[in-house]
């Protein structure tokens, strides 16, 4: 039921976080020099509230942290690399350690999931980002798979004093979800498609893909699953151990690295605490760097994730 | 009262402020060195250099704060970004009311909440501190906030010299300015000692003050042991709001008032033994 309407998850969370600015004048927004259409508006409706920091992404998540702990509610915009690990540290201290002890209420808009900034090349590639958010206490991490998921996340964030990440994709996506939608961010997943035997489980813009694969591959129906997951903490992990357990087979698909406590990191572990017989085999980035300038589509064949090994593997799984 | 009685008065006050805030900053310096007895692995050195910096702004009536409700609303922000250069705060957090001096025996150990590098836990401190280049940021984002509120109160960063070092404080020496955040005062404790030798053999950070200046700070320098001018710049400088963040540079002396720490240009590393304790102690009485 995918419906057509191309968007950016940035642009959706900015139109969200402006609105919810007209009315609240605790709400800050930050950037480290990135833009995006409908910051503009932003920048220009609200200047005392909109600040610019330049290319200094350590300052971004310092000077956000002081806002917090002055009681605002602050959003930070950055390239996702840049975001994640450039300021590391930063986050670390400021964001998982301090609100352990004071309220810290930040959300990191990272934008440039995976290899949405394709012919960026290697530095600007975001493979690492999953695992590394996962290593921090305190720090929620939200993965959306379309813009409809990124928009509905702004109410959630704003009433949650804590800090978080959210993974975004660069790229203009069609919606998988209706406006109505109502999302449980405390549960954190959504079962796009039930089966009995495969069960996918996928993040962000992949899913899109995924999900078309489950729709359109004559024999898939009530056979092969689908998991559409976005928050990896915290979430319910019993509800999606219950949910792991209806497979024999688990297949989970980032576009990240792999075997490094990512989304497969978060799977197996999930498997090997329910004691049951079940394979997982993990699709995503192997541990290399990739410096061909290929199309997005491109770099995920070349790393083994394009939609027909997918298939072939559930087919395999299917005989 | 004529005017020479009035003058006199005046220089009457002012000796008795020195005096008093003399008689303080020594007995922090006592207190933080029998915390080092009990807790070895503090930083005594580093811990050493601002206990007048310290005592002005806590015992000198120039910070705003209330014990009794650590984050009021018009608390004046400290934020001690050196924070392993700090257990020297743990004696006047206690005496002004923040927690109960008892505490001060238990500095270091698993009862307490006293430990070498202090963080919320310990009343009285905002922030996580100690890993160096946060605090100058945070109190950035703090003093944005205050003047948007239209709340009066100061933000204040103290720093180490051996931090300028660190990237992410230029990025924030620049944001201040630009920002006009006349409400922030940093205080940069200039000790000239890093951790493995003087900041001008490893780096040379001069000339300070013009790089503050050229970055479009208000800056001023002063005897960060001279506890009278220490009140009168601070003063001027907290009050003061004329569209520009201001800066202290305050020059001191690594290990003051211990002169096997002073004359030691690796004495950040140093533990001094319980009988060296004892003697500068009963040297400073």
């Amino acid at each position: 039921m995918t419906l057509p309407s191309l968007k950016t998850m940035r642009d959706a969370i900015i139109s969200s976080v402006a609105a919810k600015m007209l009315k609240d004048s605790s709400i800050y927004f930050l950037t480290a020099d990135l833009g995006a259409p409908s910051l503009d508006q932003l920048r220009h409706d609200f200047p005392d509230r909109f600040m610019n920091v330049g290319i200094a992404e350590q300052n971004l998540i310092n000077v956000g942290t002081g806002l917090a702990l002055e009681g605002c509610r602050v959003f930070v915009l950055g390239i996702a690399p840049f975001v994640s690990m450039r300021c590391f540290e930063q986050i670390r201290n400021n964001l998982a350690l301090l609100s352990q002890l004071r309220p810290v209420n930040i959300t990191m808009l990272s934008v440039g999931a995976g290899f949405s900034y394709e012919v960026s090349g290697p530095t600007h590639h975001a493979l690492e980002d999953l695992a590394l958010m996962r290593t921090l206490p305190n720090l929620e991490l939200f993965s959306p798979s379309d813009w409809v998921m990124a928009g509905a996340f702004v109410p959630y964030s704003l009433s949650q004093p804590t800090p978080k990440y959210c993974r975004l994709d660069g790229k203009p996506l069609p919606r998988i979800y209706p406006d109505s939608h109502a999302f449980d961010f405390h549960k954190g997943f959504e079962v796009l498609q039930t089966g009995d035997r495969v069960g996918l489980i996928s993040t962000g813009s992949l899913t899109h893909g995924v999900l078309e694969l489950c729709q359109n591959t004559p024999g898939w129906r009530d056979r092969v699953g689908l998991i559409d997951l976005f928050m990896f903490q915290p979430m319910d992990e019993t509800a999606l151990q219950n949910q792991l357990l209806n497979y024999s087979h688990i297949i989970t698909i980032e576009e990240g690295f792999t075997g490094k406590g990512g989304l497969d990191g978060l799977v197996n572990r999930l498997v090997v605490q329910s004691r049951q017989k079940i394979t997982v085999d993990a699709f995503g980035v192997p541990a290399r760097y990739l410096f061909e300038a290929g199309s997005r589509a491109y770099l995920r064949q070349a790393c083994g994730f394009g939609p027909d090994d997918i298939r072939r593997t559930v087919e395999q799984y299917l005989r | 009262m004529t005017v020479c009685e009035s003058k006199r008065d005046q220089e009457d006050d002012r000796t008795l402020l020195r005096n008093f805030l003399e008689q303080k900053a020594c007995w922090v310096r006592r207190e933080t060195l029998h915390i080092h007895q009990i807790a070895p692995a503090t930083r005594i050195a580093s811990s050493l250099s601002p206990v007048e910096i310290f005592t002005v702004l806590y015992y000198g009536h120039l910070l705003h704060f209330d014990p009794a409700i650590p984050y009021s609303a018009d608390r004046d922000r400290l934020i001690i970004s050196k924070g392993h250069g700090s257990v020297s705060l743990y004696p006047i957090l206690a005496d002004v009311g923040y927690f109960d001096k008892q505490e001060l025996k238990r500095a270091g150990t698993v009862e307490s909440f006293l430990g070498g590098i202090p963080d919320p836990m310990v009343p009285g401190f905002e922030t996580v501190n100690g890993s160096l280049g946060h605090g100058l940021g945070v109190g950035c984002g703090m003093a944005v906030a205050l003047r948007h509120t239209k709340n009066p109160a100061s933000g204040l960063v103290l720093m180490g010299d051996g931090e300028l070092y660190e990237g992410s404080v230029w990025e924030a020496l620049l944001l201040a300015p630009e920002h006009k955040l006349d409400n922030l005062l940093l205080i940069v404790d200039y000790n000239k000692i890093a951790m493995l030798d003087y900041c001008a053999k490893i780096i040379r950070l001069e000339p300070l003050g013009n790089k503050f200046k050229s970055f479009g700070w208000d800056c001023e320098e002063v005897d960060g042991h001279d506890v009278e001018a220490l009140h009168t710049v601070m003063q001027k400088l907290i009050k003061r709001r004329n569209g520009q963040p201001k800066v202290l540079i305050a020059h001191t002396v690594k290990g003051k008032g211990v002169p096997l720490l002073e004359k030691d240009s690796l004495c950040h590393l140093r533990t001094m033994s319980g009988a060296e304790v004892q003697a500068a102690v009963e040297a400073l009485a």
